[in-house]
């Protein structure tokens, strides 16, 4: 890939219950155009998401404009996304749209407080789009791949020394785990991972299969 | 096996047909050069090598290169075989775990294959841009596709001269999440040998121009990984919406703009999972073969992983 042109961001992957929690968004230089990051809890900087789910609810909320809010669920939570004027595209698709669907939604996270001083998550989506279970499915697996994997490299100390390229120094330094352990005290990554493991196995004809091998074998 | 036990071990086989020579004999000629004399160790192998010469009286290309061959990338067809390989290092990845030391593609004039080296081998770097000999990888193959495994006894030179990397298919996947501007139905310039896209009707060399329509689509696969930019041309545009360019054509007449072929055409693409093949050119992959992955996923393997961190 040329070394010259602005890398697109990579869309994460993330479950609702996880994304829902990431409530701690920041920048990583001060130029006005830098880019903005969601920090995910299990240690990894997002400013784009992907997620496939069913769209339950849709809402005008907007006063002269229309603004429209879609409830999507996956199967560990719920994400809000909202679109106006300046996403035309996704506010007509919520417009047309009768619940429930399957969509699948890339989009950008946003944060703001409310007057009680707590932080909602929500996405600007730059596309909404009708997909079938079997997408849903294919992303529901690699969600959780993607979760367990974070999961797995959260205590990577390494050392800080050597580049960084993306997340992880090649010395193992895993800087946006060590900022989430930070920022999210109170989270414990491994219930993002048990979330996965629900996730999985709400997937039908997962479950018994799946405990036929895992079960050790005497 | 210390690098330098590597080496001894390959010289005393390189030998082992034309004179009576033991490791332990090589071992400690190199060591005396490299411990007492401060040669460098490829310098120093050179040199045990011309003594051994000397004394079987033997040209340095009538000797073979012990157990392992020099290899193409592209010959690479079984698994668990020890190769020597002349490559350049043409793409570094940020390792997946922390077993791995580097990941990333060689290449040669047959193509490219992805290598791996793992944080127990303590080999040192490898460059990106960089050409190596190795010597002592592995071959490794899943799912029908081989890749490399550097391990312990590999040894890495660097090489002066540059290794060109040939033309190969690479296979991606993952949700395409963006159709970019430029996509659906297109003009080109007619002027010949330019086939630049016409914005507003003007090719940035050839000016104002009567352009020629032609389809293709510029796509983003995004896994949560990586991004790949991918173009679909005319006839992958065609098999991959079902819409052939005469209608096309007749869409954009009928609605007197040409925006509403893509608008039609993406509904279908955004947010699904698809694999495409095709040669690297610049940052795009350019797809020769696709494949929409609208099939039924495994979710046991992933469960089973999932429980066991």
């Amino acid at each position: 890939m040329s070394a010259n042109a602005p890398m697109r961001e990579v869309a994460r992957r993330a479950f609702a219950a996880e994304f829902n929690d990431a409530r701690h968004s920041f920048k990583e230089s001060d130029d006005e155009r830098a880019p903005a990051y969601q920090l995910l809890p299990t240690g990894e900087k997002a400013n784009r998401v992907f997620f496939v789910g069913t769209l339950t609810e849709k809402e005008d909320i907007g006063d002269d404009n229309e603004y429209w809010r879609g409830r999507i669920v996956d199967p560990t939570g719920t994400f809000f996304v909202y679109a106006g004027q300046y996403q035309p595209e996704a506010a007509s698709t919520l417009r047309d749209l009768e619940p429930p669907a399957y969509v699948a939604v890339v989009g950008k996270p946003r944060t703001y407080e409310t007057d009680d001083g707590s932080v909602n998550v929500s996405v600007r989506p730059e596309s909404i789009t009708v997909v079938d279970a079997a997408t849903r499915d294919r992303w529901v697996v690699e969600t959780a791949e993607r979760t367990v994997e974070r999961v797995a490299a959260f205590d990577d100390e390494g050392s800080e020394e050597g580049t960084s390229s993306g997340s992880r120094t090649q010395s193992g330094y895993n800087e946006y785990a060590r900022m989430a352990a930070d920022r999210y005290e109170d989270l414990d990554p491994d219930r993002y991972r048990e979330a996965a493991i629900e996730a999985l196995r709400s997937m039908e004809g997962a479950e018994d299969e799946a405990e036929g091998e895992a079960e050790p074998t005497p | 096996m210390s690098e330098l036990e590597t080496h001894a071990a390959e010289i005393a086989e390189q030998f082992s047909e034309h004179l009576d020579v033991t490791e332990s004999d090589v071992e400690e000629r190199l060591r005396t050069l490299v411990d007492e004399y401060r040669v460098p160790l490829e310098e120093a192998r050179r040199s045990v090598v011309s003594q051994y010469l000397d004394e079987a009286d033997l040209e340095r290309d009538e000797l073979g290169s012990g157990d392992s061959e020099l290899t193409l990338l592209g010959d690479i067809d079984e698994d668990e075989q020890w190769i020597d390989l002349r490559v350049k290092v043409a793409d570094l990845w940020e390792p997946g775990h922390e077993s791995i030391a580097q990941v990333g593609l060689l290449g040669d004039e047959s193509g490219t294959k992805k290598f791996v080296a793992f944080d127990t081998s303590e080999l040192p770097e490898l460059e990106e841009g960089q050409s190596y000999a190795l010597s002592n990888v592995v071959t490794d193959e899943y799912e029908g596709n081989f890749s490399v495994k550097l391990n312990k006894t590999t040894t890495i030179s660097e090489l002066d001269e540059e290794i060109e990397v040939g033309d190969d298919a690479v296979s991606v996947e993952g949700a395409l999440v963006d159709v970019q501007s430029g996509s659906g139905l297109i003009k080109r310039c007619p002027e010949d040998d330019c086939t630049r896209v016409l914005q507003n009707g003007r090719c940035s060399e050839h000016g104002q121009v009567d352009g020629e329509f032609d389809l293709r689509i510029k796509a983003v696969l995004d896994d949560g990984q990586e991004v790949h930019e991918v173009i679909f041309d005319k006839e992958t545009t065609e098999e991959l919406t079902g819409i052939d360019l005469e209608e096309a054509k007749q869409m954009a007449t009928d609605a007197l703009d040409t925006t509403v072929v893509v608008e039609e055409m993406q509904g279908d693409l955004l947010g699904h999972y698809f694999e495409v093949s095709g040669p690297v050119f610049g940052r795009y992959v350019l797809v020769d073969a696709f494949e929409r992955l609208d099939g039924s996923v495994d979710a046991e393997a992933a469960l089973i992983k999932a429980r066991s961190i």
